[in-house]
């Protein structure tokens, strides 16, 4: 026998595992997981981030991603991830992490000086 | 052997972070989502973005009106495109509103319980088929004159809505304009049905822009900060401006006896605004605002079960 709950203003019902829960009619859209969008604009391109939308599971966010993100052939392929799956890297561009790209400046070919007159390069 | 520790800098205090900020508006980058800004800011955004993006929402219903009594296929499918445009236009804002923190659903609430607003214009009914190309026309016109220099604004999610919202956008003007052409090239009835439509929506159109700069208590702070470009007066002159030589062509009057233009700026002179006009529809007098609200109501309780029952789906397939 299940406890019971008058929680809700429906009356005393059974509570417990076996009993089906209908979710609040206000929350169950709260609990659409936040997709990011990026969208491969054609051939030849890299995917590239276009936006987010909430969907229940990978498959609609697909099917919502293309009606919201390609009405007038913006894409030939769209890639879906839910937005708790990406590790981003700190937000300021100024962070250490870029500092050890700043100071290599032989990592460019302006680095090197050659003289005019050697062609092709 | 163990790897030695990373040195982690130490927190900069607000002041630092306040100057970097100031720094990055100063220098017209712009501001991305897990950047430090100021709570008014974030806040401020939220209100205009998530006003914006009611805006879409709710102006799916005058146009939307007419879906069923398109006068031919090919108004039809014009129409629903159109009318799916702004559902979506709707959907990049609130995932830009998101970026800030927001919750969609919360913003979707707010707007029910009438505590955030949307444009006054979506608060006039359509009376007729002319409507929807003077929608199109004046209306998608106005907004496009509002939007384009939003597509500089500070912030980085909400600018890049705005360049996909505006490449839009040009459609919906034209199509209501080449829907109008095509109306005053029939009879004389449509004629005067077009003239009709123009001399209802003109001025809320122009109330469209908000209040004038001296009575406008957002602008002065969303200027400085670069999330709006233009004031309100401005972009009103501009949209005035680019109007009335269509007028002109498309052969409709403008409902302003002071409308002219002044030699000396090039730039039209018009009317005063009826302002509190715009006070009562924004304050929920307009001739539909219940009914507005009332059916984006509906919406969300009448297809409550259709989400629980995608979620129900979700997890017997996780």
């Amino acid at each position: 026998m299940s406890d019971v709950t008058a929680e809700g203003g429906h009356g005393a019902v059974p509570t417990g595992p076996e009993v089906p829960v209908e979710p609040k009619a206000s929350t169950a859209r709260r609990d659409w997981p936040l997709y990011e969008v990026f969208v491969r604009g054609k051939r030849g391109l890299n995917h590239v981030h276009v936006g987010s939308l909430h969907a229940p599971d990978d498959e609609m966010a697909v099917h919502a991603a293309r009606d919201l993100y390609t009405r007038r052939n913006e894409g030939v392929s769209i890639w879906v991830v839910q937005a708790a799956d990406i590790t981003a890297s700190s937000p300021d561009e100024k962070d250490p992490m870029f500092a050890p790209s700043g100071d290599k400046v032989y990592r460019h070919p302006t680095f090197y000086e050659i003289p005019d007159n050697v062609p092709h390069m | 052997m163990s790897a030695p520790t990373l040195d982690r800098p130490a927190a900069p205090d607000e002041a630092a972070l306040q100057a970097q900020f100031d720094a990055t508006i100063a220098a017209d980058h712009r501001i991305e989502p897990r950047d430090w800004m100021p709570e008014a800011y974030r806040k401020g955004l939220v209100r205009q973005i998530a006003q914006h993006a009611h805006s879409e929402i709710i102006g799916m219903q005058p146009e939307g009106d007419w879906l069923l009594a398109a006068p031919s296929l090919r108004r039809k499918a014009i129409l629903l495109a159109k009318v799916q445009d702004e559902a979506g236009h709707g959907m990049y804002l609130y995932s830009a509103a998101e970026t800030l923190g927001a919750d969609r659903a919360d913003l979707t609430d707010k707007l029910i319980e009438r505590k955030q607003k949307y444009s006054s214009i979506f608060n006039y009914p359509t009376l007729t088929y002319a409507d929807v190309g003077v929608i199109g026309w004046l209306v998608d016109g106005a907004a496009i004159c509002n939007q384009v220099p939003l597509c500089r604004s500070s912030y980085g999610p909400y600018a890049r809505a705005m360049i996909r919202v505006c490449k839009e956008e040009s459609f919906h003007q034209r199509q209501g304009y080449e829907l109008l052409m095509t109306m005053m090239r029939g009879t004389d009835g449509q004629r005067a049905m077009v003239q009709d439509a123009v001399d209802r929506w003109w001025w809320p159109s122009l109330m469209m822009f908000g209040p004038p700069d001296d009575d406008s208590p957002n602008s002065a702070q969303s200027m400085a900060w670069g999330v709006k470009r233009h004031s309100n007066d401005e972009l009103r002159q501009r949209f005035v401006d680019m109007t009335v030589p269509q007028a002109a062509v498309l052969g409709v009057t403008l409902p302003d006896p002071e409308l002219a233009l002044d030699p000396d700026t090039g730039r039209y002179r018009f009317g005063a605004i009826d302002w509190t006009e715009f006070k009562q529809v924004l304050a929920g007098n307009g001739p539909c605002n219940d009914e507005r609200i009332a059916r984006r109501r509906a919406a969300r309780d009448d297809n409550a079960w259709v989400t629980e029952a995608a979620t129900a789906y979700a997890g017997k397939h996780a």
